[in-house]
């Protein structure tokens, strides 16, 4: 019974990418319009970013008494990192909403929509990503080969990141209030993973499981590790593939079984 | 072959209102065994369609006519395989593009050479297929220079000759238009009205809903008469045209 919804949802899913250059057309269009009247357009939001960076560095830097060469990149590849996962889920909240008008109108596959919002924020992080040897040249630490790593563990966070978006899309644009639950969601995850404080400031005693069932301790863990000069553990790995297998099949169970309702839900 | 088949097609809408869109409200229904929601919850189904049987083969010009509610759009909608059908089924063979809003995807603020990527891509068109006929809609959008402009600048004569130029470029094998493109001036009149019925004459299957009589007996050898989400004739258009028009 579950089976026969899957056709459905991959169909969808591999016109998508077939058509790939749809998604990238309008996600870098989203980007673009920040640019038209702005002369550094997108680079107001890493600007944004580095004040942020710049400030909780400092703060919290003094309050945990962290040396700042170890602290300020760390608060930065894990804020620049954050961004990047928590703006990816809250647009794809309203990914099928905020097409509407597109979606009733034209005949496309629905994934696309998805694979657009994903776009726009690798775009967007990409531009973030400038403020990463800023700071490291500011504190003067080292950065190492292991940075390399951080490609395929980028490539890992964004397959993952697919498929909730997938998810919130399609439950959001039935149940519009969940993306005021996801909002508040995010805001307490943030607070919870290990991004503005470090794992070993915390008092003795503390249970480990706090972060190491945390699945975005893992996925920030798999680009800000290799970034920082650490190669992330192989348990981060297998979570975050583990992760990826049970969350498609779920995603795919999801979209397919529901995928022709949602123009209705529009 | 491009062809279209719906077996007994109903299209019904769930209108729903703020509590039931709300999943705080869904999660107190379980819990509150569901007396919540004769009160609270009216959920509402709306008939678009009601067990439509249609076949329209290769070569045909359908139009559909009806009064404004009579289930139209739904219909068109449905045949684009925007909607797919709540019961019965619907098989369309064949690319279909619709030429219902051709403003659809242009941002004011980009220029005219990026508007017409966009709007090539919200119709379906490849990169390649854009660029082997980009010249071409260049050059009937008549825009010249002001191509490197925002879109914004334009008059709305210029804003409808790009956008128009641009989604008629495309060859669909199924065409779906609502009521037909209207087209700013007059020395641009005459250029679009052959552009449209070249597209319309190339195309394998034509549907085009309208008020116009003139249009439909124009342009359509079959009619489709819809009423309250069903058919209510279906025949040759003079014929149609009569019944539904008035004599």
């Amino acid at each position: 019974m579950t089976v026969m919804t899957f056709p459905d949802a991959v169909t969808d899913i591999s016109e998508a990418i077939k058509k790939h250059h749809l998604a990238t057309t309008f996600g870098w269009q989203d980007v673009a319009q920040r640019y038209r009247r702005s002369r550094i357009g997108a680079f107001w939001l890493t600007i944004n970013m580095g004040v942020m960076i710049g400030a909780l560095g400092l703060i919290f830097g003094n309050l945990f008494r962290t040396p700042m060469q170890e602290f300020l990149p760390f608060v930065g590849c894990g804020l620049i990192v954050w961004g990047f996962i928590s703006s990816c889920l809250s647009d794809g909240c309203t990914s099928f909403i905020g097409a509407e008008g597109i979606i009733l109108q034209v005949r496309m596959p629905l994934f696309t929509h998805v694979m657009r919002t994903l776009w726009r924020n690798t775009i967007v992080f990409a531009h973030n990503l400038v403020v990463i040897p800023v700071v490291l040249v500011i504190v003067t630490a080292p950065i190492s080969w292991v940075a390399i790593l951080a490609l395929p563990g980028f490539i890992l966070v964004s397959l993952n990141l697919l498929w909730m978006m997938l998810v919130l899309a399609t439950i959001c644009a039935r149940f519009r209030d969940m993306t005021q639950v996801m909002q508040n969601f995010l805001q307490v995850i943030f607070y919870l993973t290990p991004i503005i404080w470090q794992t070993k400031t915390l008092p003795v005693g503390m249970p480990q499981y706090l972060f190491d069932l945390n699945p975005f301790y893992h996925l920030i863990t798999l680009i800000r590790g290799p970034l920082l000069g650490q190669i992330p553990s192989p348990v981060t790995w297998l979570y975050a593939i583990a992760m990826l297998a049970v969350g498609w099949l779920f995603a795919l169970w999801l979209f397919g079984r529901y995928r022709k309702r949602i123009p209705y839900w529009l | 072959m491009a062809k279209i088949h719906l077996d007994k097609a109903s299209v019904s809408f769930p209108v729903y209102n703020a509590a039931s869109r709300s999943l705080k409200n869904r999660v107190l229904k379980v819990a509150t065994g569901g007396a919540i929601e004769r009160r609270f919850d009216g959920l509402v189904v709306v008939k678009g369609l009601d067990e439509i049987d249609l076949a329209i083969h290769e070569g045909e010009r359908v139009g559909l006519v009806g009064h404004n509610g009579s289930g139209k759009t739904t219909l068109l909608r449905l045949l684009s395989g925007i909607y797919a059908p709540t019961s019965g089924s619907a098989a369309i063979d064949g690319e279909c593009v619709s030429l219902i809003n051709i403003g659809l995807g242009i941002d004011p603020e980009a220029t005219g050479r990026e508007n017409i990527k966009l709007r090539a891509a919200m119709m379906g068109m490849t990169t390649k297929e854009l660029s082997s006929r980009y010249d071409e809609i260049a050059e009937f959008s008549g825009l010249g220079d002001f191509l490197d402009m925002p879109f914004r600048t334009y008059s709305s004569g210029m804003q409808l000759r790009l956008a128009f130029a641009t989604s008629t470029s495309i060859r669909p094998e199924i065409l779906i238009m609502d009521e037909w493109l209207s087209t700013g001036d007059e020395d641009f009149k005459d250029r679009a009205r052959q552009r449209l019925n070249e597209i319309v004459s190339s195309t394998k299957i034509l549907i085009l809903a309208s008020h116009s009589r003139e249009l439909l007996l124009g342009n359509c050898d079959r009619l489709i008469w819809l009423e309250h989400g069903r058919v209510r004739m279906d025949g040759p258009a003079k014929a149609i045209a009569d019944e539904y028009f008035g004599r």
